[in-house]
């Protein structure tokens, strides 16, 4: 897959995710099965989801930053589902609701970055 | 007659085919050789020969050849040794004296191949490669590809013993071919095999011409091992042609005038530049037709077109979506730019601009395409093709811009450049927030490796030379020509690290900090190259972006994990480098090269880049291995 393909999916992706509402991290947001992080963080590398969105759900040249605001919940299993852009599709074959609700309570339950004002390195 | 004897006629007669055409022909034919092989003994070797063997030559014809080579410039051979160029070898080190050009040891044809590919993209010059013509060839051959895909010239010089009746029993045969070239004549510019010297210095100052006329591209020479070897008289006079290098080809200058029109009318006119740069000056000529405009830049990073921070630069936004006009500057992939493809089941495509948006290309990839390999990518509908070379022709459409710009139009330009400076700094500071998530993370983000680099190069004349440049372009500010060189052209891995350490020996005379962004599984193609940084003292800053696998090939095969409903949890298999974790510090050290690491913490990176950059302040090379996520 060429870098532009990619950049143009997680473009479009990220379109999808900044609109997210911040989900507070340690309950589970209406209409989503109860998560559990801790094995959410192991299906999010044993199902590959690392691959394109970093360990941290952070984002990079191959997909969206999904973490810690990562799509309301029916939002995300809509897009897993049928991803409309390049992502490869999850089925609940691969990956059952309650696995997607335990990846998106690991997803939530990543730190906030620092302030960009805090960081020297990240200084204009 | 013995061997030698029959040279040194061959040579005579050769020499005297220059004025006496024809005679070149009983040169070539074969002196009758003994019926069998006599049976040495001590008294046959002692003795005195009734008619003495000649066994020394004072000059040879690779001496000549090693004339040519100094009046092309060459500064650089790279080459592991092998036995059908050992003739042009010796007279390298020994008759040309081992400069101008030196030979420099590698320890793969593709390392010395990639060498000359990063080579010439800061030095704007190729160097030059030794390699068999069977066995070094094959595996130069998809370093010969990258450079070729990448538009670079490399001159590649190839031995091969033709005379079948002159090959030495055993590898020397399986070392020979009847067309040595034709393995990489489907990507390579020109080739030739020329039977005497004077061929020789007719088609090496050719082959030099052609190499550097834009399209810029590698070339192949056959070096005969008997003309390498064979002796020349001191009384042998051929003479070398002169070199002149073409001026690059312009575009039209009605079709210049016509894009001029375009551009100055349109609302939102977009430049996509690629492999814009050739020289020094094309950023500096791309820079003011965008500020004359007051235009979007789009760059593609294949060459180093434009600054990273310039408030035209909106690589990275929407652009391209808003465009009435987009002029595409050596663009490879126009039609990537233009639309995407959705790699599903079945594919799919839509166009990223709106409609009737009007497409100009200025482009010499319109001069020169082959049909075998595909790298020229899908066709485009544009509305204006100009064929020429881009940076010779910007000069020309500056002034043509210039010329149909109005005071009215001026004042429009103004006001767009405000907002595109608006959207070029939210988009830095967009990149600086991004960068900022998962900045603790163990392994180390690939934002945070690149901040951590720069905070250490930032205040040093510095010059990135490989690697994902995406972090680099959003956090760093290139704003110098020599800051970034593109990418490998081919996208076959394994060019990463001998193109860094090519481009590197480039950057030496200037005293610049070069960097290498080296990946793990580019690394471990080649991994001699670090050998050659390391023996001949090439400084060089690798800082790896160490995630463990050919994460790329990683992604495809779990796609496909996807795509057939099995599961992706067996999708790492064959893809990733762990089981051993393969510890890149050792490796760097066992070849002679200052390593640290694996670093997992990110705390750990800046301190270690900062001590390998003392290192390379004394002219070594160093290299500090960081375990990164992914992407």
């Amino acid at each position: 897959m060429s870098a532009t393909v990619l950049l143009s999916v997680a473009a479009a992706i990220l379109a999808v995710a900044v609109h997210a509402q911040p989900p507070s991290a340690g309950q589970s947001p209406p209409g989503a099965p109860a998560g559990d992080a801790a094995r959410g963080k192991a299906l999010f590398v044993k199902n590959g989801c690392y691959q394109c969105h970093n360990y941290e759900g952070q984002g990079g040249a191959a997909g969206p930053r999904i973490a810690p605001n990562p799509l309301p919940f029916q939002g995300l299993v809509g897009y897993v589902r049928a991803p409309r852009g390049d992502m490869p599709p999850y089925t609940v074959k691969v990956m059952s609701d309650q696995d997607l609700a335990d990846v998106h309570a690991y997803l939530r339950s990543r730190p906030r970055p620092p302030a960009v004002s805090s960081v020297p390195l990240l200084a204009r | 007659m013995n061997r030698r004897g029959f040279l040194k006629r061959a040579s005579l007669a050769g020499a005297a085919a220059m004025a006496t055409p024809g005679a070149a022909v009983d040169a070539q034919t074969p002196a009758p050789r003994a019926a069998s092989t006599p049976i040495m003994s001590a008294a046959a070797e002692t003795a005195v020969p009734s008619d003495p063997d000649v066994l020394t030559a004072e000059r040879t014809g690779s001496d000549f050849m090693v004339d040519v080579l100094k009046s092309l410039g060459l500064e650089y051979i790279c080459a592991n040794p092998g036995s059908s160029f050992r003739g042009i070898h010796e007279s390298v080190i020994n008759y040309g004296g081992n400069a101008h050009p030196e030979l420099i040891t590698c320890c793969h044809e593709e390392s010395s191949v990639a060498m000359g590919h990063g080579y010439a993209k800061v030095a704007g010059k190729p160097l030059g490669v030794f390699a068999h013509g069977t066995v070094g060839l094959q595996h130069a051959a998809m370093a010969i590809y990258n450079a070729w895909c990448d538009r670079v010239p490399v001159y590649i010089m190839l031995g091969n013993q033709l005379d079948a009746t002159l090959r030495r029993p055993g590898a020397e045969w399986a070392h020979s071919v009847q067309d040595a070239a034709a393995m990489v004549r489907d990507f390579s510019k020109w080739d030739d095999a020329p039977m005497s010297l004077p061929h020789f210095a007719e088609s090496a100052v050719r082959a030099y011409k052609i190499a550097m006329t834009p399209p810029t591209a590698p070339v192949v020479l056959v070096l005969n091992a008997e003309l390498q070897e064979q002796p020349l008289g001191a009384d042998v006079r051929i003479s070398i042609p002169k070199l002149t290098i073409p001026a690059p080809p312009e575009g039209d200058s009605h079709a210049v005038a016509e894009a001029a029109r375009l551009l100055v009318a349109a609302e939102h006119p977009v430049i996509v530049a690629d492999r814009v740069a050739r020289t020094p000056a094309g950023m500096a000529h791309l820079v003011e037709l965008a500020e004359t405009l007051q235009a979007a830049v789009i760059n593609q990073a294949g060459r180093m077109n434009f600054p990273s921070r310039h408030p035209l630069n909106q690589t990275g936004t929407r652009a391209i979506a808003d465009a009435d006009v987009i002029l595409a500057l050596e663009a490879n992939d126009l039609w990537g730019v233009l639309n995407t493809l959705r790699d599903q089941i079945h594919r799919s495509s839509h166009a990223l601009t709106k409609p009737g948006v009007k497409v100009i290309s200025l482009t010499s990839g319109d001069l020169y395409v082959k049909a075998n390999y595909q790298d020229f990518q899908r066709f485009v509908d544009v509305d204006l093709a100009i064929a020429g070379d881009a940076e010779a022709t910007l000069p020309s459409l500056v002034e043509a811009v210039k010329r149909a710009t109005t005071g009215d139009r001026k004042r429009i330009f103004e006001s767009r450049g405000a907002k595109l400076a608006e959207a070029s700094s939210a988009a830095q500071e967009r990149s600086r927030l991004d960068a900022s998530y998962a900045w603790d993370a163990s392994p180390v983000s690939t934002a945070r490796l690149c901040a951590e680099v720069w905070g250490q190069i930032k205040n040093e004349d510095w010059a990135l030379v490989n690697g994902t440049a995406g972090w680099a372009t959003r956090l760093w500010n290139f704003d110098k020509p020599y800051q970034w060189i593109g990418g490998s052209g081919g996208a076959g891995i394994g060019y990463g690290a001998p193109a860094a350490v090519g481009a590197a020996l480039a950057h030496k005379p200037h005293g610049r900090l070069v960097v290498n962004l080296q990946t793990d599984g580019d690394l471990m193609y080649a991994p001699g190259v670090l050998w050659t940084a390391a023996h001949h003292r090439i400084p060089l800053l690798s800082v790896m972006h160490n995630n463990r696998a050919y994460h790329q090939e990683l992604m495809h095969v779990q796609k496909m994990c996807n795509r057939h409903n099995r599961g992706v949890d067996r999708g790492r298999i064959g893809s990733e480098l762990v089981d051993p974790p393969i510890d890149y510090a050792k490796v760097a050290q066992g070849l002679g090269v200052h390593a640290e690491g694996p670093i997992t913490d990110p705390k750990d990176v800046g301190p270690a880049i900062a001590r390998a950059i003392a290192t390379v302040k004394r002219g070594e090379p160093a290299l500090v291995d960081v375990v990164c996520q992914p992407r």
